[in-house]
């Protein structure tokens, strides 16, 4: 593993893309922030823009507008980029996936490498996808 | 020739400051998550961060002034560098330095500021204009508290604008933080510095939250690990420059590097924890306070020191 790939590994920056949601997992996200769980432990941190990014962190389920906008975010990023697909609705859809409005679950639309399920998921489950993150 | 190079590009020049100023910014962070109850990041964090940049793709806008684009970041990083090796050189080598170097450091370290809103408009993004907006308002309010105050420590040391003569005077007569008038600069340069790094209370030209980043939006990749270099560089220098002009100097042999450590450390801890305690401030805020309340402790400070209070 090169130096580049180490540092990349230690220091990732994450783009929080919301798409239809809920809102219940951007609040567990928030709490990955908490002294209780402290994300910063591993370097991680919440970004404002996409330009910044290393990981785009999708959560809620994609409809027909999102969708279109999730593909720009995507293609602005700067590469490498890492795409985390959050909760029962970026995994599958959830129970939108019948949905007439519904655009497909985010592995449909951009590469996903990986998937933290959960309606919302806990922030410990946020933590071992994390980790799985880091071991790829 | 390579003794400037030398005292440019290693020490006390760019690889010097920019690793001193990633600790610095390690231990920002840290106090940061120790006043939330936190356990924050790892000791080497800001090397990964910056490792991290130049490993990443950068990307130009396609409606911009490219070459201004990507030609903001170096100025900022080499300008920044510069004036801490003019701060710094008079502490490490006694008597260097020349006639008017306050002069000198004080527009080097404008630059860094002015070179973010140039990239910014340069990169022809709204939400980067906006930040740019603010960063020149931002310039336009510390700038004349910064100069009345550095006007003062000249007065102080018996009129004389070179900073080797100001740390003579101070090991001469004791530091000027001990003063009366001193007291004062000391806080109106602080909360100047707050504003020069862009730090929270006076962080609206970036503002995260708010316009994703400013003036730094469309920055990604090694320009904008230039700019975290020349952040690191100046999160160093602007604090180096309170200890020459306040608190005596960096002393260079024995124990007194402890105790230039200490000073350091000490004025790092005070932004931080200002930067922890204190909301963002509005722009036409940030301006009444400088104008108004900086302004008026210079003033006094400078009335003072003229009667040596």
């Amino acid at each position: 593993m090169g130096l580049g790939s180490y540092c990349f590994k230690k220091s990732l920056w994450v783009f929080h893309f919301g798409g239809a949601s809920c809102n219940n997992c951007d609040i567990e996200i928030l709490d990955c922030l908490t002294p209780r769980y402290d994300i910063e432990r591993f370097g991680m941190q919440l970004v404002g823009t996409i330009r910044h990014a290393d990981v785009l962190l999708v959560s809620g389920s994609i409809n027909r507008k999102c969708r279109d906008r999730l593909l720009e975010l995507y293609n602005q990023a700067p590469k490498p980029l890492l795409v985390v697909a959050f909760g029962a609705c970026g995994c599958t859809g959830g129970i939108f996936a019948e949905g007439n409005t519904f655009a497909g679950p985010v592995d449909k639309i951009i590469p996903v490498d990986a998937y933290i399920p959960g309606c919302p998921p806990k922030p410990e489950a946020i933590l071992a996808g994390i980790v799985k993150l880091l071991n790829k | 020739m390579i003794k400037e190079l030398f005292y440019f590009l290693i020490f006390p020049g760019m690889i010097f400051s920019v690793v001193v100023g990633g600790v610095l910014s390690w231990s920002d962070r840290k106090i940061t998550a120790r006043v939330q109850f936190r356990k924050g990041p790892p000791f080497l964090q800001p090397f990964y961060d910056l490792g991290k940049l130049f490993y990443k793709e950068t990307i130009l806008p396609r409606h911009g002034a490219r070459l201004t684009f990507l030609a903001a970041p170096v100025f900022a990083l080499f300008s920044a560098t510069l004036a801490n090796v003019f701060i710094l050189l008079p502490s490490v080598f006694p008597g260097s330095g020349f006639s008017g170097d306050l002069i000198v450091v004080f527009y080097l370290l404008t630059i860094p500021s002015l070179t973010y809103l140039l990239g910014a408009l340069a990169s022809g993004n709204p939400l980067g204009a906006l930040g740019a907006s603010r960063e020149m308002k931002l310039i336009i309010s510390y700038e004349l508290a910064f100069i009345l105050a550095l006007t003062a420590i000249v007065i102080k040391s018996g009129m004389s604008l070179s900073i080797s003569d100001i740390i003579a005077a101070q090991q001469e007569g004791g530091v000027f933080a001990g003063s009366l008038s001193g007291v004062l600069l000391f806080v109106v340069i602080l909360f100047v510095t707050q504003a020069k790094l862009a730090l929270v209370p006076f962080d609206m030209s970036e503002a995260e939250t708010e316009i994703a980043h400013g003036v730094f939006i469309e920055y990604s990749g090694s320009a904008y690990a230039l700019i975290k270099m020349a952040r690191y560089v100046m999160l160093f220098a602007l604090p180096a420059l309170m200890v020459t002009l306040l608190l005596g100097g960096f002393g260079m042999e024995g124990i007194s590097i402890l105790w230039s450590v200490l000073k350091l450390v000490l004025i790092i801890l005070l932004i931080t924890l200002i930067r922890n305690t204190n909301p963002r401030l509005r722009i036409d805020q940030a301006m009444k306070f400088f104008f108004l309340w900086m302004n008026l402790l210079a003033v006094a400070a400078i009335v003072l020191s003229l009667i040596n209070i």
